[in-house]
Order: C-alpha cells, then sequence, then structure tokens
C-alpha cells in the first residue's frame, strides 16, 4: 500500500476522489439544507455563514445541491463503467479466442461506434429513448464497450500465446477454466486502470448531457443541470456557476490522477512480472 | 521390437497457413514438420535435435495434441491419439506433460506456486486443499525447492528455480512420458547442469520417457539414448548414443558434431563447414532438403528425397550416399 502513496498522482488523485465519494455518502445521511427546498427570501445569495456556497435562483442550498450532485456523478461512473466492462469484456474476451469473423464483426462494430462523435451520438439516442438520468448512463456505458472490448481483446489475445496457457491445456484444463484461472485474472490491472479513467470520463459526459438537459432532470441535483441554470444568472450571481463548476473540475481530475497514479504503480510491476 | 512403445509417431505432418484472410484462401504453406516418424520406448530418453526453425518445437506440440496434426498419426501407448476430441484427450493427458523453454513466460505471474504445481490435477478430479498442498510440498521438495515457497510468485524466483516449478508440475500426475522443448537452453551454464541431473534423476525415480528437445548436442548426448536429427521439417539420422558421436552417417549430422567445440586436442578433423542459410521451409528444395548446403551433394539428392535406411543396429540414416556406394568423410 505504502507504494502507492509515494506516487504523487495517486496520492492526490485519491485525496480529491475521496472527498468527492465522502461528499456523497455524508449527504445520505445528512445535508446543511433539504437540497429541493426553495427558499424565496433567499435567492441568489453569495457565500455566508448560513449558505457556504451560497443559494441559487429559488433559495436552494448550492452547497446541498453540490452533495446530492455528486451522488449522482458517482451513480453514473459506476452505472456506465459497468456496462462498459460487462459486455466490453465479455465481447472482448470473445473475439480474442474466437478470432476469425468473430473477431473481424466484433472489432468492426467497435471501429463502428468510436467514428461517431460520442457527444452527439449520446444526444440522439438520449433523445430517441427521452431525457433521463437512466438513458444518459445507457448512450454513455454504450460506448464504453469498444473501450473495454478492444483493451481486453488486446490484452488477453497475447496472453492465449503465453506457455502458461499451453501448459494449462497440455494439464486438461478446459478453454472456459483457462480464461477463469488464467486470463480474467491477468488483465486484471488493465481494466483496473481504464475502469477508473472511464469513471472520471462518465462524470463529465453526464454533465454535458445534463447541461443539455438530456440527463437528470428538475428538481434533481445535478453538477450539469446546475450549471445549465446557473448560466442565466452569471452576470448577477456567478457564485451558481462557480461551485457546481469546481465540483466537476476537481472530481475529474481526481479520479484522472487516481487512474494515472494506478498506471504508474500497477504497470512497473507487471513488466518486472514479465 | 523387443522394448515396450509408448509414444509412436508415424509420418506426422503440420502445415501452417501463410497469409489469407476471411476470405482469401493463404498464398502458401509453412511445412514445419514435413513426414515425421519416430518411437520412443518405455523409459527410454529420445533426443530431438536440430537448427532453430527446423520444427522440433511442432513435432513436440504436435506429440503434445497442442497442436492439431495436418497428417499423420500420434500414438501413445498403442492408442491413437491423432483425432480425439479436447474432453475424450483430456483423462490421456495425465500421462503425458510438457515442460517449457521459457520459464518466464510458462508460470503463470498471477497464480501462487502451489496453484502452479498442482494445476494439472484441477482438471480432473475434486481433490481437497489438505491434500493438495500435501502433494505440492512433496512435490517442490522433489525438485528441490522448499515447502516454505508454496506461498509465493513466481517472479520472486531465478530462472533456475522456474523452471524447477515447471518441472514439479509436469511431475504432478505422474506422467510416463514429458516432452522437454529445450528445458534448459534459456539458463545459465552451471544452472543447465544442475537442472539436467534432476530431470535425469527423476527419469530414474519416476519411470519416466522423455522427448527431449534441444539445438544443444552436448546436453542430448547426455541425457538421451536415442538422438534424432532434424533439418527442414524431417528426421534426416537417428541413432543411439553411444554410436552417435563417433559414426554418425548424415552429412549434417557431421557438420553439426564439427561444431560442437570438442575438449579434445587430437580430435578429429572437421568436415568442411555448411555455407549459407537453412532454407526457407515455405518452399524447401526438391529432393533432399539440404541438398542446398551438402558439402557431398548428387545429382540424384536435388531431385528424388532420400527415405530414412538401416545402416545398423538402430542407426537409421536418410542420404543417397549411404544407400549407394557408400559414405566415407
Amino acid at each position: 500500500m505504502k507504494k502507492y502513496f509515494t506516487n504523487l498522482n495517486f496520492s492526490l488523485g485519491f485525496a480529491l476522489s475521496f472527498v468527492v465519494i465522502a461528499m456523497a455518502v455524508i449527504s445520505f445521511a445528512w445535508t446543511p439544507y433539504k437540497p429541493n427546498a426553495m427558499n424565496a427570501r433567499h435567492r441568489l445569495e453569495a457565500p455566508s455563514i448560513s449558505h457556504p456556497l451560497g443559494t441559487d435562483q429559488y433559495g436552494r442550498d448550492t452547497l446541498s445541491r453540490v452533495m446530492v450532485g455528486a451522488v449522482n456523478s458517482i451513480v453514473v461512473g459506476l452505472v456506465t463503467v459497468a456496462i462498459g466492462l460487462s459486455l466490453g469484456v465479455l465481447l472482448g474476451l470473445i473475439s480474442a479466442y474466437y478470432g476469425r469473423w468473430a473477431d473481424e464483426s466484433i472489432m468492426r462494430f467497435s471501429d463502428l461506434l468510436f467514428g461517431f462523435p460520442a457527444i452527439l451520438t449520446a444526444i440522439l439516442i438520449t433523445s430517441i429513448l427521452g431525457p433521463s438520468a437512466i438513458n444518459a448512463m445507457l448512450a454513455i456505458g454504450i460506448f464504453y464497450i469498444p473501450v473495454f472490448a478492444r483493451l481486453t481483446r488486446a490484452v488477453s489475445m497475447t496472453l492465449w500465446e503465453r506457455e502458461f496457457v499451453a501448459a494449462a491445456r497440455a494439464s486438461g484444463a478446459s478453454e472456459w477454466a483457462i480464461t477463469i484461472r488464467h486470463i480474467l485474472p491477468n488483465i486484471l490491472s488493465p481494466l483496473i486502470i481504464q475502469g477508473t479513467i472511464q469513471f472520471a470520463v462518465a462524470i463529465l459526459a453526464e454533465a454535458g448531457l445534463s447541461y443539455l438537459g438530456l440527463g437528470a432532470q428538475p428538481p434533481h441535483a445535478s453538477w450539469g443541470r446546475m450549471l445549465n441554470e446557473a448560466q442565466t444568472f452569471m452576470d448577477i450571481s456567478p457564485w451558481m456557476a462557480i461551485f457546481p463548476g469546481v465540483a466537476i473540475a476537481l472530481a475529474v481530475l481526481g479520479f484522472n490522477l487516481l487512474g494515472d497514479g494506478l498506471r504508474d504503480t500497477l504497470d512497473p510491476k507487471m513488466v518486472k512480472v514479465r | 521390437m523387443p522394448e515396450h512403445t509408448l509414444l509412436e509417431v508415424t509420418d506426422l505432418v503440420k502445415h501452417f497457413p501463410v497469409g489469407g484472410g476471411l476470405l482469401s484462401k493463404p498464398t502458401s504453406w509453412v511445412k514445419a514438420v514435413d513426414g515425421v516418424s519416430f518411437h520412443v520406448a518405455k523409459g527410454e530418453s529420445f533426443g530431438l535435435v536440430g537448427e532453430s526453425g527446423c520444427g522440433k518445437t511442432t513435432l513436440g506440440r504436435l506429440v503434445m495434441r497442442l497442436l492439431d496434426p495436418t497428417a499423420g498419426t500420434v500414438k501413445l501407448d498403442g492408442k491413437d491419439i491423432t483425432h480425439l476430441s479436447r474432453s475424450a484427450l483430456r483423462p490421456l493427458r495425465q500421462q503425458m506433460q510438457i515442460i517449457f523453454q521459457d520459464p518466464f513466460s510458462s508460470l503463470d505471474p498471477r497464480m501462487k506456486v502451489e496453484a502452479i504445481v498442482t494445476e494439472p490435477l484441477r482438471a480432473y478430479d475434486r481433490i481437497p486443499r489438505g491434500q493438495r498442498r500435501e502433494k505440492a510440498v512433496a512435490l517442490l521438495e522433489k525438485v528441490g525447492l522448499r515447502a516454505g515457497d508454496m506461498d509465493k510468485y513466481p517472479h520472486e524466483f531465478s530462472g533456475g528455480q522456474r523452471q524447477r516449478i515447471g518441472i514439479a508440475r509436469s511431475l504432478c500426475v505422474r506422467p510416463k512420458l514429458i516432452v522437454a522443448d529445450e528445458p534448459v537452453s534459456a539458463l545459465d551454464v552451471s544452472i543447465q547442469a544442475q537442472v539436467i541431473n534432476l530431470l535425469d534423476d527423476l527419469r530414474v525415480e519416476f519411470g519416466l520417457s522423455y522427448v527431449f528437445i534441444s539445438h544443444d548436442l552436448s546436453v542430448v548426448e547426455y541425457m538421451c539414448d536415442r538422438i534424432a536429427v532434424m533439418y527442414l521439417g524431417g528426421i534426416v539420422e537417428t541413432a543411439p548414443a553411444d554410436v552417435f558421436s563417433v559414426n554418425s552417417r548424415h552429412p549434417y549430422t557431421r557438420a553439426l558434431l564439427a561444431a560442437v567445440p570438442l575438449p579434445d586436442p587430437q580430435g578429429q578433423v572437421p568436415p568442411a563447414p555448411l555455407d549459407g542459410d537453412v532454407p526457407s521451409p515455405i518452399d524447401p528444395p526438391a529432393g533432399c532438403a539440404f541438398h542446398t548446403r551438402c558439402p557431398y551433394v548428387h545429382e540424384r539428392c536435388r531431385i528424388e528425397r532420400p527415405v530414412l535406411a538401416k545402416t545398423g543396429e538402430r542407426h537409421w540414416v536418410a542420404c543417397w550416399l549411404n544407400a549407394g556406394a557408400g559414405f566415407s568423410v
């Protein structure tokens, strides 16, 4: 564990991510105010003792909404990465193992998904399925499938050529047993690293979709949505935009650094092991 | 044949496709193994030597059924295993195991030694964890490692120790035949000797037969009862080890032997060294595959391929010189 924290990227990323996750966890038990409670007397206020991050145009407490927004962002990160991982790893394994037409069709399908501008297609998907938090997650998650499929394919293809796989075959292990026992444990670290980075990307993507009104619907708090609402009042109350913006930036930065740090610390070991 | 034959390989062929894609046919074929026959008796150590690329590793993997042959048959203990399905092959896999060349690639970096060594057991029956550990301890001690090494990962060991782990794994199911694919060529010379002696001791103790693949003649001469020399996917000469160095007949074997540095200052005069490279196995020469480099090449060698002919007790040579007026260097 010590070697992780000697890495600056990891330590910084861990600290930032920890703050975001802590905010989300605390928000379940306590927020300074009810996140959706309006208060007409305290609209568009600057930060003060009673409202540390100010209030919005309905007098809702920004700190409370940022905290609840953290939950939203984390759920989006988890769900999209879960969609991408489960289907991507499955397709990647199939692609690497069967090769030939299975590989060709899966990889061309991946190219197809990669070929579209992600945000445009996400807009397309959400406008077909209707704007909602769940559809936004689906749209982002679908784009993660080829990311994980390609990674899984690339890493497991080289693994299937290794001699320990031949040794397992010579011992009579079934292909399924080899996949579970040898292939999956060996692709775990790159998948964890990629998953952390995609988590950060998902937070940004969801903020983008929510900003466009295609993600979380009002009055549900989401950082992107908060930015969108704030933009009307930029002249009067810039605070409304600054804090959700800072939250997005720090969360994305945090999970990215965490991923980079994991890569720095996990990869050299893997090189040494090989 | 008086001795009991454990492994019998007949006219084994393996061609690998070159080029070609999803819809297009391969443009050509690499003839990695091209009609090889040999047998290994119970308890015998059979050496396969040849330059890199001559097909010896492919041959080893064909014997193990890690690759499917293009043609020919492999019989293990009298049973034809050439066309057995993967599941039908499974029970027979206990009788044959393989040791690999690269001790780094042949052990899963994410597995502990105990799991690696006992992996062959897992394919057959459910063995309680306690018994597996006992077995692993016994195996590790047999190959000169300690019981305390069981919970370590492969990267904590040296190359020689890793190779010992690989050997322990191959012994786990008490096989009759072990295909050792260059088991020492990745190791330091001093470690090589240790591992070779270990393999030799284990042969006696477990009554093993080896197919010992190597490019190192001195190792093979020391380890093996009988030696076969491969060139471009075919066996050119088989001879008992004691005959091999003094009375080998094939010009290629002589050239290989001449290339071994002898510690004897009164050693024989080496024959003419070989020129050129091994021809491509995609388009091997017609007739005798060796004719492009042979110092004694005849007209006949370019046209007709010589087959293995008996020249002495358990001594077979595929060379027209030998079949005709006799061979002298």
